[in-house]
């Protein structure tokens, strides 16, 4: 069967914007894609977007402009930008469509994102009593993970510190200065074990991708980057969620693991054949347990790993090329495109100081969300 | 009047235990009991020992909907723990009687409960759950 092909990538720069709200964040994104593809809006015969806190995708056309083009709002959380890239892909693989576009956007007050715990079927003395907090789930999670697999709490800051130096050398990212390992472990405690510095902050930001059928790509004479799969999968039971009163004493696998075994097979690929890898960063013990989810290494391996710089641009297996979530901030309909756009201009050769040596062919992207979703995408040259 | 628990159906009448839920048809065992539980769920005393699975602790004064001392100068760091209730459950707590530094993954807790706000005057005090280690232990 003939691939999708991604023609177009476009970034509205992470981190703060003053004066520029979300969805015109998204027009920026799209107009660079468009440009990037050289195609013109009119061109273009169907859209999926979304955003978690800045309206509805299909308001942009009143920007763009009136084509009456087929524009379907996704809403997924933190997997909306990586499920509306799957509606795009669909859309093509069916037959109906030959070009298309996928575009997330985001703009998030400063702070912790607030939440109410009856939107999570959850009793209000649950918020009341101080439970209702993401933090203290990330720290609890990555808390029993490195007990469990013999991790020490420095590749924490190893994780950020890697982060902050790929950040320096990203145009899109937001932290662009370096953190110092000491700095980042003698910061102030979040939730134990992790320090401020491992924690990624809520931004803004803003990515569109533009697709198109292979026959449609090779017409338009751009350079080609494959889409080999996108897959989106939920939680299996027994996994760990966010604002959980309970758990199960029987534990059980992941989101990530189901979402990742699912690409490898559709792909045709392994672990073993992957150049790049670009996984979600909430925080730094995220990237970690990513990293043995995705299948590129055992639990327990991490911290070797990242003694060694095994997942620095120069190593074996580049992860978080432009910083991730750490150095990018967090837009939440946006950050699962990022991770695309990021393969797409390291694929390209593109990517000018993070550049990725040894000419790299296939990379991959996963994005994990609550409560429990995961999206995982497969790229070729 | 006494201090009250922060909610109904949170605790049994004598404060034991805390009331969990039971699935008859599956056998699964949850936290808490819904509030509008489908007619498969009946409530259940959960254990009142367990041993923490992993925890983490709190070390900023939560935002709103938190109804507990938020006051920089008096906010005290508390811990959240899971704590493994043997062929039940894992319960989302805090710990009481620890500080945060002697925590160990794997230790025997005893449930308890705590005033939400110590500093509240008795009457308006509300009891939350939270676990102190064993004694001895």
């Amino acid at each position: 069967m003939s691939d999708v092909c991604i023609v177009g990538a476009g970034i509205h720069p992470f981190g703060r914007t003053e004066g520029r709200d979300g969805m015109d964040q998204g027009v920026f994104a799209v107009k660079q894609a468009l440009a990037d593809s050289g195609i013109e809006w009119k061109d273009v015969q169907f859209a999926f977007g979304g955003s978690a806190a800045s309206g509805n995708a299909d308001n942009m056309v009143s920007q763009l402009g009136l084509t009456g083009i087929q524009f379907i709002n996704v809403s997924n959380g933190c997997a909306t930008g990586g499920s509306a890239l799957n509606a795009a892909v669909s859309a093509i693989k069916s037959g109906e469509y030959e070009l298309g576009m996928a575009v997330g956007f985001d703009k998030h007050p400063r702070g912790a994102f607030n939440a109410d715990p009856s939107d999570y079927g959850l009793p209000n003395w649950y918020g009341e009593a101080g439970y209702m907090l993401t933090v203290q789930f990330f720290g609890a999670k990555i808390m029993r993970y490195l007990h469990e697999h013999d991790i020490s709490r420095e590749t924490l800051g190893r994780v950020a510190e890697k982060a902050f130096r790929n950040g320096v050398k990203t145009d899109h990212a937001w932290r662009r200065s370096e953190v110092d390992l000491d700095t980042i472990m003698n910061a102030p405690m979040i939730c134990d074990p992790l320090t401020k510095y491992m924690f990624c902050s809520p931004a803004e930001g803003a990515v569109a991708l533009i697709l198109a059928s292979e026959k449609k790509a090779k017409e338009m004479g751009v350079p080609i980057i494959r889409l080999k799969t996108s897959v989106m999968r939920t939680r299996p039971a027994g996994s760990f969620e966010v604002f959980a009163a309970s758990i199960d004493n029987e534990r059980g696998g992941t989101a990530t693991e189901i979402a990742s075994k699912a690409a490898f097979e559709q792909a045709g690929l392994g672990p073993e054949d992957i150049d790049i890898a670009q996984l979600q960063d909430t925080e730094s013990g995220a990237e970690i347990m990513h990293m043995a989810e995705n299948g590129f290494c055992k639990p327990g391996e991490q911290e070797q790993w990242l003694l060694e710089g095994r997942s620095d641009i120069n190593g074996t297996l580049p992860i978080n090329t432009d910083g991730g979530c750490l150095a990018c901030g967090e837009p939440v309909g946006a950050s699962g495109l990022r991770q695309v756009y990021e393969n797409v201009v390291q694929l390209r050769g593109t990517a000018g100081a993070r550049q990725v040596p040894g000419d790299p062919k296939t990379a991959y992207t996963q994005v994990y969300g609550a409560p429990g979703v995961s999206a995982v995408t497969i790229l070729q040259r | 009047m006494n201090a009250q628990p922060i909610a109904d159906n949170l605790f049994t009448a004598d404060m034991g235990a805390l009331v969990g839920a039971r699935n008859k048809e599956t056998g699964h065992i949850f936290f808490p009991l819904p509030l509008n539980p489908d007619d498969n769920i009946e409530p259940i005393a959960l254990a009142s020992r367990g041993t923490v699975w992993t925890y983490t602790v709190q070390r900023f004064p939560p935002k709103e909907p938190y109804a507990g001392p938020t006051d920089p100068e008096k906010f005290k760091p508390y811990v959240v723990a899971y704590v493994s209730l043997p062929g039940q459950t894992m319960v989302e707590s805090r710990l009481t009687g620890i500080e945060p530094e002697d925590v160990k993954i794997g230790m025997e807790v005893e449930l308890t409960a705590i005033p939400l706000d110590p500093d509240a005057p008795p009457e308006e005090q509300k009891l939350i759950h939270a676990f102190k280690p064993v004694q001895g232990e």
